[in-house]
């Protein structure tokens, strides 16, 4: 099993379409990543597929990085 | 033309539901028709096994979520995550505005508008992730013109109609396309049960001369399901023998 943090790339890379070099830690997915809204919705759902949680609005709208987002999954994994 | 698309048709016992449900499944489509109830959907599937067709009928109460929840659930277990969605569910409660109840307007409001809310929202998930997928509202010509006595139906079907366009520019961008089918004067149970002299008045203003049957919206809806529809979003699509022309 990959770690938290090679699963989080692996799916923004997937998501977003962008360049394995290009998703650094501090990468915000809409001003570095080139998200949409509808981009970082579908991005948050693929992360609960993934991890099989549930991540609520009010956080997942403080989920902008790339670090942020393994961060809140090391803090929330089931 | 739909083989491999799974679509989910809302209020397929009969009348207009019924038909475009079979007219999907004849283009290959494998499709799944909501009843409200039990004999409903057994009826349903019933329908499809004798026509050969592949789906089935599942009960759902559009005015609920977790029954919307459910039949998703349910509906990806068994056939897949939906393609192809048609709210076609719809219920009147006719009554001059001023003597209309709350539980009237409420009913139409809820059966006829929100039902097209929670069902797109839980069949977007599959079809943003497929990058792909048609949705299609039954609206009305009722939603263009008013009808008296209508004004709950009639703010229901416009409803769906401002829905359809904000849905379509939301989710352009995954190739999912949201549409309405307008019908006019259609002969099912909900238009027979008008009073003889208003069905007669009606008739004079189609220019067509005639009800439209179920199967001629069937064909509006299997084309805007189709690949050859793939560049219409946000539109409405008025099939009503030309008394109403948008």
């Amino acid at each position: 099993m990959s770690s938290v943090e090679e699963r989080v790339r692996k799916i923004v890379i997937e998501q977003l379409s962008v360049k394995e070099e290009e998703v650094t830690p501090e990468a915000s997915f809409v001003d570095d990543l080139g998200a949409d809204s509808l981009d970082t919705v579908e991005l948050v759902m693929a992360l609960e597929e993934a991890f099989e949680t549930e991540i609520p609005d009010e956080d997942a709208e403080k989920i902008t990085t790339v670090q942020q987002a393994i961060n809140y999954i090391n803090a929330h994994k089931a | 033309m739909l083989n491999g698309e799974i679509a989910l048709v809302t209020g397929a016992s009969r009348g207009i539901g019924r038909a475009l449900l079979l007219a999907l499944a004849a283009q290959g489509a494998t499709v799944v028709g909501t009843a409200t109830t039990d004999a409903g959907a057994a009826g349903i599937t019933q329908a499809l096994s004798d026509a050969g067709y592949i789906g089935g009928g599942l009960v759902l109460n559009v005015g609920e979520q977790a029954s919307v929840d459910a039949l998703l659930a349910q509906m990806t277990a068994q056939f897949g995550a939906p393609t192809i969605l048609v709210n076609n569910a719809g219920i009147t409660r006719d009554n001059l505005l001023m003597r209309m109840k709350n539980d009237e307007w409420d009913a139409v409001i809820d059966t006829n508008l929100t039902s097209v809310y929670r069902l797109s929202k839980a069949c977007l998930r599959g079809m943003t992730k497929a990058r792909k997928g048609r949705i299609i509202n039954i609206t009305s010509v009722i939603g263009a013109t008013g009808n008296a006595g209508q004004t709950n139906y009639a703010a229901a079907k416009a409803g769906m109609i401002g829905f359809t366009k904000a849905l379509a520019r939301e989710v352009g961008s995954r190739a999912i396309t949201v549409n309405c089918v307008a019908p006019g004067f259609i002969d099912t149970d909900m238009t027979r049960a008008l009073p003889e002299a208003q069905r007669e008045g009606l008739l004079g203003s189609i220019p067509l001369g005639r009800l439209g049957q179920p199967e001629e919206i069937a064909g509006a809806v299997v084309f805007l399901a189709s690949a050859a529809a793939a560049y219409i979003t946000g539109e409405t699509l008025h099939v009503n023998g030309g008394m109403h022309m948008g």
